[in-house]
Formats: structure tokens, C-alpha cells, sequence
């Protein structure tokens, strides 16, 4: 029987030899990956759930990420960090990743690929609905609660119903004016935000495999925006360099069959596409931005699991190399070691660092930051009525602070070239 | 589980995200204190676009003044309902607010997941586009053993789509009972 890459994936985390959409199985989880704001009320329904006896079901597949709520005075967010320290140390926990330490990473689905946790064919669950990001590395990965969370840190096991597939192929050769985040934003203008709803998006084509592991994971990152339960791109040498890099455990390559069955496929032409944005106040309400140009600002954003990648600051630094910001702008790293790589990697000698503090930028922690709002000291967060240009991937009401606030997803190229006019700006204005 | 629910409706629009359910700021409460936990019915619902709380109308708040429950206990959504974040805490904010049950167009999968396997709220889907036929504030009785709501206030009854492949885990009252009905947990 023909199957694609997700289902094939899913049949032998099953332990079956073909599964069919619709069907609804049960699943051997090969990773669970918490944070600071679901991890705490997991732990709670487990303990509740299983008792004084109860027992993680493999340590070693229990991944725990501080990095939503982290340079923040509010004293119950502080207090969830708190909860997760001491339940690694209660349980030795060897994967956690604690704030104030040199172990801290920053956002998860970035600290996951780089910790050598995302390997092809495996299966990760996640409290947190980005974790369809890992799917980049030609995996299935999917976010669920907590109660779900909680039944496989006692079980290792979840069900899950089989989804059908959509294909969204992109050949030919992505433009330097465009970027992984033009694409998924024209699909996400294609399909909507429940096109994806129950399903697997797969992505191929000669532009998505010229892509980084970086660029990738924008794609897979926003399968999510399109109600997606997961996004993929089946792995091929540049997936294999990156994870060989990163950690010795096996791994195995699926790829869909010729004649596997798609309920919908899609091609774009890459060469062909223009830069996107979508508009208040959803990921699916796209535009191109010379539709929108000339749109005044109060601020830009650059940062999150889906827009502050190193592949993201480069684009940016690109543009806002030797010039000066006309709003404020943000530069949040995913991760430390992104932070860490914006001191390292130069344009003409001057590091990236150096390039977004000469801009004007304000460079910040890694964490999620004020992709979700977050406390009200969140660095970054939107107050008021502003109008915010961002590399982030949810621009629904409220999302990144006040729910006055208006809210425009583009590429880090769009943004940078944005945020030195104060107005909405085509990148190629600056290419 | 309750086979006939009563109460009054909220009519939301389509694509109520899990932000506009419980902003991410109060994410931080505990979901196991019994007093800190009220917080999330407090301010369940409540970045709802004010044009968009309470339709046909708008304008009318979910929940009023310091309380942590809400006078309306059936929500009646479009499509895509919870779309956004896996957070749990949206179904269960909900829940603390005191509603039993949802109907919606179609939601989003996490949402639909974190209301059956953790049992917060009985999630009913149907076709039919209830936000044109109820009004906020109308009396509803929903019977679960029929698959049907009742719109009191003005006598009409439809059809909903059963709840299919899932009921037997609501029947169980979440997925650790039901898992442990099953024999699959000791």
C-alpha cells in the first residue's frame, strides 16, 4: 500500500505495517518536550493521575525547556521555572535545560534541534502547538495539552488519528529578496487557518531542499497556522549534516511513495513569488507587501522559534548593515547559541551583534519574549494601539500584548527594510 | 457525564483563538489551587474583540465585574474554534467559568483534544451555522443521548454530528479513566 512520509512514520511508531487517514491508533512516543507554562500543570495531572508511585516512563525521552516566561519579575512565573527545577532534581531529570545556568538554551523547538533531539522517522509530543517545527528534520512532531502530556510522561504512549495529506510543492529557485516565511505565508493565504485542520502538510520541491535547516523549520514551524498536526520535509544530506553534527543516536530516513494519496497537491513557482505579509489579525490574511507599503509602524520584531533562527538575523543584517532603524526594533535570538553566533558571524568583519546595535536595535535574552505577549515586563511586548512589523507566526488579537494592537507577519528581509523606513517596505527597496 | 445540559448561550465567530480564550499573561496561575485557579475563569474569554463578545450584537462581556463564572454556560462558536497555542488552559478556563459545552462549525485539533482527553467540556460539532439562529442570552438545552440542542427561547431543534470515535473517552470522563476502563492502565 502506498503511503506518504507521515503515515509511514506513524505506522511504525505504531507498530503496524500500513495505517490509513481517519484511523485513529495508538502511538510509542519517542520524545516529550515541556516548557515553563505546561510543564508545571502536567506534572500536577500526573502526580494527581499516578499517585505517590508515580513514574516518568523513560527519563531519558523527557525534554524540559524554561523559556517562555524567564526574564520576568511576575512572582507565578518565576514560581512555575521553580516548580520544574525541582522536579528535575526530584527525578533527575538529565535534559533539562535550567534559566541561570550555562545549560540554559532559549526556546524550545530552536533547543531541540540543536541538542540533537530531532532525528528522522522518530515521533516527538509536545506541550506546545510550534512543536509541528520538527518536523523539518523528516519526523512527525506534534503539540498536544496537558493532560495528553501528562499520559505520556506516565505511559509513553498517546493516540492519535492518522491525518491525510496536502503537498505543496515549490520548485525552481528562491529569489535573494525571498525567504522560507514568503512561502508558508502565501500557503497559509492558500489553504487558510483550518485548511490544515486534522492534516499533514508536506513539503517538497528544488526551492524547499535548497533551503537550511533554519529556513526549513520557518516552513514546518506555521504547518501549525493552517491548524495543521504537523508539517514535514523528508530528510535528505542537508538534514543528515546537521543531526551527525549534533548526536550520535540512530535515525531512519522515510520518504513518501510516487503513488501515495494526497487529498489536495499545490505548486509554486519560488522564482516567481513576490515578498508577503499577512495583515491583522491572522496568519492567513495575506497580502504582498507592495500592496500594504507605505503602512506606518511604532515598532519591529525579530525574533521567536520561527523568526530569530541565525538564518533570520543574517537576512536582517543584510539590509540593516551600516544604516540606522526608524522605529524601534527588537533582536531576540531564539537561543543562547544563536545569541552566541550573532557575536561570531560578520558581514565585512562587523559582527551581527554589532551591525543591530549600530542600527539602533535593541538586542535582547534568548527566550519566547513578546511573541506571546508575556508578562507585562516582557521585553518587546505590544502596548497600546501600535503597529508592529514581526518575523513571529500568530498575529491574532492581543497576541503579542495589548489586543489594541495591530500586528503584520513577514520575512526578517521585510522586516529590517521596514524598520529603516518606519513603514512598511519592500525588501527589494534595499537588495 | 450529564445527558441533558441546560443554559444559557454565548455566541462567539469563527477563528476564536486560544489567545482571545485566555491571554497568554495569565498562563502563569496554578490550575491545581483551588483559589488561584478562579483567576482563569476571571478572565476567560476576555480578549474577545469587544464588537465580536456576545453576538449578534456584540458588546457584552463574558464574564462581569470581579466574578470568576459566567452567566452563560453553552458556547456556540463558527469555525475553527481554539485555533492557535496547545494550551490547555483554555478549555480548562472555561471550565472554570462554568461551561459545560461547546457547539461549534469545526475546531482546532488541540483544542478538541485537551476538551476530550481531559475531560473540561463536551465539544459538539454541526454544519449548520448556529451563530445565525441563536441569539446570546437564549435558552438552550442540549440532549446528548439524541445529539440534538433545543433553542427554548424560540422552540427550534437541531441536529448535532455525533460525538463519533471519542465518545467512549467522554463517556469515561477523560483519557486516564477511560484508559483505565480499558485495561490499558492498572
Amino acid at each position: 500500500m502506498a503511503m506518504t512520509i507521515t503515515e509511514k512514520i506513524l505506522a511504525k511508531a505504531a507498530g503496524k505495517k500500513n495505517v490509513e487517514p481517519g484511523v485513529n491508533v495508538w502511538l510509542d512516543v519517542d520524545v516529550l518536550m515541556t516548557h515553563d507554562v505546561c510543564g508545571p500543570p502536567t506534572i500536577d495531572i500526573w502526580k494527581r493521575e499516578f499517585g505517590g508511585q508515580a513514574k516518568i516512563w523513560d527519563k531519558d525521552k523527557l525534554v524540559i525547556f524554561p523559556d517562555h516566561y524567564i526574564f520576568t519579575k511576575n512572582p507565578q512565573a518565576n514560581r512555575n521555572v521553580e516548580i520544574l527545577r525541582e522536579f528535575a532534581n526530584e527525578f533527575g531529570i538529565q535534559n533539562y535545560y535550567d534559566v541561570g545556568t550555562d545549560r540554559y538554551k532559549g526556546v524550545c523547538h530552536i533547543a531541540l534541534a540543536e541538542e540533537g533531539f530531532d532525528l528522522p522517522g522518530t515521533v516527538l509530543f509536545g506541550t506546545d502547538s510550534h512543536t509541528c517545527t520538527s518536523g523539518a528534520f523528516g519526523m512527525f512532531s506534534t503539540g498536544v495539552g496537558n493532560t495528553d502530556a501528562a499520559f505520556i510522561l506516565g505511559t509513553g504512549k498517546i493516540w492519535e488519528k492518522i491525518p491525510e495529506s496536502l503537498k505543496f510543492t515549490f520548485d525552481g529557485e528562491l529569489p535573494p529578496y525571498l525567504t522560507a516565511k514568503d512561502l508558508i505565508l502565501k500557503v497559509l493565504g492558500e489553504i487558510t487557518t483550518d485548511g490544515g485542520t486534522y492534516r499533514a502538510l508536506e513539503f517538497d520541491g528544488d526551492a524547499v531542499f535548497s533551503l537550511s535547516m533554519d529556513e526549513r523549520m520557518t516552513l514546518t514551524n506555521m504547518a501549525i497556522e493552517a491548524g495543521a498536526m504537523n508539517g514535514i520535509i523528508a530528510a535528505d544530506a542537508v538534514t543528515e549534516t546537521y543531526v551527525k553534527q549534533r548526536t550520535k543516536k540512530p535515525y531512519e530516513i522515510f520518504h513518501s511513495d510516487q503513488d501515495a494519496n494526497y487529498i489536495a497537491k499545490y505548486r509554486f513557482d519560488a522564482s516567481k513569488m513576490e515578498p508577503s505579509v499577512a495583515k491583522p489579525h491572522s496568519p492567513d490574511n495575506y497580502d504582498i507587501v507592495r500592496n500594504v507599503k507605505g503602512t506606518k509602524l511604532t515598532k519591529s520584531y525579530i525574533g521567536s522559534c520561527t523568526g530569530g533562527k541565525l538564518s533570520d538575523f543574517v537576512a536582517a543584517a543584510k539590509i540593516l548593515f551600516g544604516n540606522k532603524t526608524a522605529v524601534p526594533t527588537f533582536i531576540v535570538p531564539a537561543s543562547t547559541l544563536i545569541a552566541q553566533q550573532l557575536e561570531e558571524e560578520t558581514i565585512s568583519g562587523v559582527s551581527l551583534k554589532q551591525i543591530f546595535e549600530n542600527a539602533g536595535c535593541v538586542v535582547a535574552q534568548s527566550s519566547c519574549a513578546a511573541c506571546l505577549g508575556g508578562p507585562m515586563d516582557t521585553i518587546g511586548r505590544a502596548v497600546d494601539g501600535e503597529t508592529i512589523i514581526s518575523t513571529t507566526n500568530r498575529n491574532f488579537p492581543g497576541r503579542m500584548g495589548s489586543k489594541k494592537s495591530a500586528v503584520y507577519l513577514a520575512s526578517p528581509l521585510t522586516v529590517a527594510a521596514s524598520a529603516l523606513t518606519g513603514v512598511i517596505t519592500d525588501p527589494r527597496d534595499f537588495l | 457525564m450529564e445527558k441533558i445540559v441546560k443554559g444559557n448561550a454565548f455566541v462567539l465567530g469563527n477563528n476564536v483563538d486560544t489567545d482571545q480564550i485566555i491571554p497568554a499573561e495569565h498562563l502563569v496561575y496554578s490550575l491545581s489551587d483551588p483559589e488561584e485557579k478562579k483567576k482563569y475563569g476571571h478572565f476567560a474569554l476576555s480578549s474577545v474583540p469587544i464588537s465580536q463578545s456576545g453576538l449578534p450584537n456584540g458588546g457584552i462581556p463574558f464574564i462581569t465585574g470581579e466574578n470568576y463564572t459566567s452567566e452563560f454556560n453553552i458556547l456556540i462558536g463558527g469555525a475553527n474554534f481554539g485555533c492557535g497555542s496547545s494550551r490547555e488552559h483554555a478549555p480548562f478556563a472555561l471550565q472554570v467559568a462554568g461551561v459545560k459545552a461547546i457547539i461549534a462549525e469545526s475546531y482546532a485539533r488541540i483544542f478538541y483534544r485537551n476538551c476530550v482527553d481531559g475531560g473540561f467540556l463536551l465539544p459538539y460539532e454541526t454544519p449548520i451555522k448556529l451563530s445565525e439562529k441563536i441569539k446570546t442570552g437564549d435558552e438552550l438545552e442540549l440532549n446528548v443521548e439524541m445529539n440534538s440542542l433545543k433553542n427554548i427561547t424560540t422552540g427550534e431543534i437541531f441536529s448535532l454530528r455525533s460525538l463519533g470515535d471519542i465518545l467512549p473517552i467522554i463517556e469515561a470522563g477523560d483519557i486516564f479513566k477511560y484508559a483505565r476502563q480499558s485495561g490499558m492502565l492498572a
